[in-house]
């Protein structure tokens, strides 16, 4: 329903634009700190408007009858090609949407304070800035999407603003290649989504995401009837959405890109690649959920399988890496995985739909503890300029604040009560358990995994002997501990947020409370998990080297990322460009150029011949005109005698 | 008077007239000599018209007119293309017409 | 006596309009040319449009040819003769002229010209002037502001080309 109260949202958006507008225009003009000043109090007004919509919507007027209401906040007509072809643009309200306004808002916010500092020395700080800025403006366009087209425009945006910042250091070759690579391989899977999305709007008829997931509708049931390859075309079209949105989320096998995009400053690690841009792809599952729930249920327990494996798969290679934001970038994917898990076994209704809240719940939580773990590793790599595990050590005595931040953001990823980990990963394992077992128990393996390989970054930076660095570490500056502790604070206490009473598939919400029956076990794996990694890796010793000769050629399997990216290459170059890209530049170079040429050197050899009579000879041109009137006047004469 | 002069008389006058014109605008190198042929060819349809407004609409002017008006646009003519020749020379020292076709092909 | 007149007045006009388009002396065709000109203005006497062949003669023999003498002053030397026509270009060039005076010629011999009225003709300055600036029937207003207008542009035009060239 549309709802003019809230118009003033459409300005969260406009204002972050405007900052990136006035930033990247202004670029060399303005002295680099006052552009990253100014981007911050634009981002500052933002967060607070976001704030404000979100206390007003669930806490004042978005109930109505018992469930909360979607509200068109806004609502333009942009492209009208027909009277059932018509492209709006608009803005969508809805408990997802406002959560995600306040997640965005509070991680960018963070961000853009702890870059005032960490991106202090760089070169390009306002470009970084306002490239900061178009990033949030275009994630907030996604999650305010009120039509799949509208999503789709920003879905590319946030995948442009992420390829540039990920090329920040463009000198770098690393870089460069890093910002390629997630450009193509999101580009690759959007393909798959574009396909989805016009299934999608061809079967229903419309755009709208009111009147898809409408559960009344007709939307629904249109679609499951025509069948293709066993499958029904709604199912189709629903799995080539999820493959954009694998792309984005970094699913198994679109996974790919994000450790390399590490290759970015940390901060935007933090906050695209961990908090906001990653998690689109479960916001758009979570966004068409309805559809998935009610029209294909295949394709939804399909996410679910697929979420899980990813989240195992990422936690194994994760135990391996000694980069530690890569560490941090597989457990990114993990924690997704976990996400698109819980949505995979959800419900639709009242308690069934714990899966769904508990997903958005791990979405939020997941945001605050993953952005602080990333800034944390990034003041850490600001202090001893190294990202190699096997550079730090020891490191608690010169950084104590970073220290009690990673460590907090350790323990709530690991699960440990009552940090915010573990309330969402226990309703995600509640939900799985309900629905099925084995999903169930790998995520229950992954929740171990975690734990483990968390608190064996943690020891391996910041207890274990001291290395030899150039200079004397130090702590961070006050700007980027602000940012450390806000978030610290945030991992602590967002889990007592009661995710259930608002966000829900169906809009009504349920009460939920601790299910101690899992809650003990995963507990007791996630302290295992501290356990063995403290025994390993607080103090040095042989044990990590001797375990991974143990495990042989597991462990080595893992180390290269189970040769999923040599795997690509050999497919890219000796199947696709070999068999397919050669034989096609072949054609191009040989036919098709030729042909082409052949007309030009055709032209040309016309046009030389004949510009000749192009003498500039004035007196020729005027022989010709009078010797043409003479012959049409004898020719009129003669015919008209005739 | 003027019946004793028949119309055909003064109209093969006007056509020779133009003709020399013509001839005249083509053989003539010299820019300013090419000028002096289109003043011939003008003055020859000026005769024209003022024969045919004489020997049969002697109640009208419109002949008078047009001749009169095409004076005025001759005139015109000659001062810009004076003007064109004048920077012309300026240029490439010469008038020629055959030496001025830089903007051939 | 005005066929005699007329005779006189062609076959001046015949041999000064030859002897324009090809004497070699520019000068000397300039002064040809005057006279082609006082000749027609000559015509027009005949014709009783007097104030036509004043405004000829004043206007052409006036202004036109002096501008034109000005110009050859400017751009050659009063002694210097203009090299010969090459026979082959002139050859075409006479070929076409005379096509187009001999199909000219024949068409209007062969046309029947009905006969002509002795009417007089009024063209006192009263009427010329009331109908040069008249706008209702027979009144030529518009082209009048028309040609002050090409005038106008024509000066201006003049002017830039003049100045464009000096840097």
């Amino acid at each position: 329903m549309i709802n003019d109260t809230y118009s003033f949202t459409v300005a969260i958006p406009l204002i972050v634009f405007f900052s990136f507008l006035i930033i990247g225009l202004g670029f060399g003009r303005l002295k680099p700190m006052v552009s990253g000043i100014f981007g911050t109090m634009a981002l500052l007004a933002v967060t607070a408007l976001s704030y404000f919509t979100a206390y007003r919507y669930f806490f004042v007027d978005g109930m109505m009858n018992g469930s909360f209401q979607k509200f068109i906040a806004y609502d333009a007509l942009w492209m009208s090609f027909t009277d059932s072809l018509q492209v709006r643009m608009g803005v969508l309200l809805d408990p997802i949407s406002v959560m995600m306004l306040v997640v965005i808002s509070t991680v960018s916010l963070m961000v853009h304070i702890y870059s005032l500092e960490y991106m202090k020395h760089e070169e390009g700080f306002s470009r970084y800035y306002s490239f900061l800025s178009l990033f949030t403006f275009s994630m907030m366009g996604l999650v305010l999407s009120s039509n799949i087209f509208q999503i789709y425009i920003f879905w590319e945006l946030v995948g442009l603003s992420s390829y540039l910042l990920i090329g920040h250091y463009y000198e770098r070759p690393s870089a460069v290649a890093a910002s390629k690579k997630a450009f193509i391989v999101t580009r690759f899977a959007d393909f798959g989504f574009l396909i989805g999305i016009l299934m999608l709007s061809g079967i229903t008829g419309t755009f709208d995401f009111l009147k898809i997931t409408d559960p009344g509708g007709s939307a629904l049931t249109q679609g499951s009837a025509v069948g293709f390859m066993g499958l029904s075309v709604m199912t189709w079209s629903l799995l080539l959405v999820f493959a954009g949105a694998a792309g984005k989320s970094a699913m198994f096998p679109l996974h790919i890109w994000l450790p390399d995009a590490m290759e970015g400053p940390t901060p935007v690690s933090a906050l695209i690649h961990a908090a906001t841009m990653v998690v689109a792809g479960v916001y758009l599952v979570a966004r068409l959920f309805t559809v998935y729930v009610l029209a294909a249920p295949d394709a939804l327990i399909t996410i679910g399988y697929i979420g899980t494996f990813t989240s195992l798969f990422a936690a194994v290679i994760a135990c391996t890496q000694f980069d530690i934001k890569r560490v941090l970038a597989f457990s990114t994917i993990s924690q997704i995985g976990l996400m698109m898990g819980g949505l995979g076994v959800s419900g639709y209704t009242g308690q069934e739909g714990l899966g769904y809240t508990a997903s958005m719940f791990h979405l939020f939580t997941h945001a605050m503890f993953k952005a602080l773990l990333f800034l944390c590793a990034g003041a850490v790599i600001h202090a001893v300029h190294t990202n190699e595990m096997t550079g730090m050590g020891g490191l608690r005595k010169y950084m104590p604040v970073t220290n009690f931040a990673f460590l907090i953001g350790c323990l709530a990823i690991a699960g440990v009560p009552p940090l915010s980990g573990f309330f969402s990963k226990d309703e995600i394992l509640t939900a799985a358990l309900e629905k099925d077992k084995l999903l169930f128990a790998v995520q229950y393996a992954v929740a171990g995994l975690t734990a483990f390989y968390m608190f064996r970054l943690y020891y391996s930076i910041f207890w274990n002997s001291d290395r030899q660095y150039h200079s004397k570490p130090h702590e961070s500056p006050f700007a980027m501990l602000f940012a450390l502790i806000f978030l610290s604070a945030a991992s602590i206490v967002s889990g007592f947020i009661p995710f259930s009473r608002l966000v829900t598939p169906d809009l009504k919400p349920f009460d939920s409370h601790i299910h101690w029956a899992v809650a003990i076990p995963a507990i007791a794996i996630a302290a295992a998990g501290i356990l063995i990694a403290t025994l390993m890796y607080r103090k040095e010793s042989g044990l990590p080297a001797k375990t991974a000769a143990a495990f042989g050629g597991l462990y080595r399997a893992a180390y290269r990322k189970f040769y999923i990216d040599e795997i690509y290459i050999f497919i890219t170059k000796n199947v696709i460009f070999r068999y397919i890209s050669a034989p096609l530049a072949w054609f191009d170079r040989n036919v098709v150029d030729n042909a082409m040429n052949s007309i030009a050197a055709l032209t040309n050899l016309t046009s030389s011949r004949i510009k000749g009579l192009q003498s500039g000879q004035l007196q020729q041109y005027a022989y010709v005109m009078v010797t043409g009137v003479i012959i049409v006047v004898l020719a009129a004469l003669y015919f008209m005698n005739a | 008077m003027i019946e004793k002069i028949g119309i055909e008389n003064l109209l093969i006058l006007s056509a020779l007239m133009f003709f020399i014109g013509v001839y005249g605008f083509l053989v003539r190198k010299n820019l300013i000599t090419m000028l002096m042929s289109v003043e011939l060819i003008l003055n020859a349809v000026n005769i024209n018209f003022v024969a045919f407004n004489r020997y049969f609409y002697p109640e009208k002017l419109q002949g008078h007119f047009f001749a009169l008006f095409v004076i005025a646009v001759a005139a015109t003519e000659v001062a810009v293309a004076i003007a064109i020749i004048i920077s012309l020379y300026r240029k490439i020292r010469t008038i020629d017409v055959e030496k001025a076709s830089e903007m051939k092909y | 006596m005005e066929q005699v007149l007329f005779y006189i007045f062609a076959g001046m006009i015949l041999v000064f309009s030859v002897l324009t388009v090809t004497s070699r002396r520019i000068l000397r065709a300039a002064v040809y040319l005057l006279f082609v000109l006082v000749a027609a203005a000559a015509l027009f006497f005949l014709m009783q449009f007097e104030f036509l062949a004043a405004v000829q003669l004043t206007l052409y023999a006036g202004g036109i040819i002096v501008l034109i003498i000005f110009s050859v002053m400017l751009t050659s030397h009063v002694s210097e003769k203009l090299e010969p026509v090459k026979f082959g270009k002139a050859a075409f060039a006479f070929a076409a002229s005379a096509a187009g005076a001999a199909l000219t010629v024949y068409t209007l011999l062969s046309y029947p010209f009905p006969e002509v009225s002795a009417a007089e003709i009024d063209t006192s300055m009263k009427r010329i002037g009331s109908e040069l600036l008249g706008y209702q029937a027979n009144g030529y207003a518009l082209p009048f502001e028309v040609i002050s207008i090409l005038l106008l542009a024509g000066m201006l035009g003049v002017i830039i080309i003049a100045k464009r060239s000096e840097k």
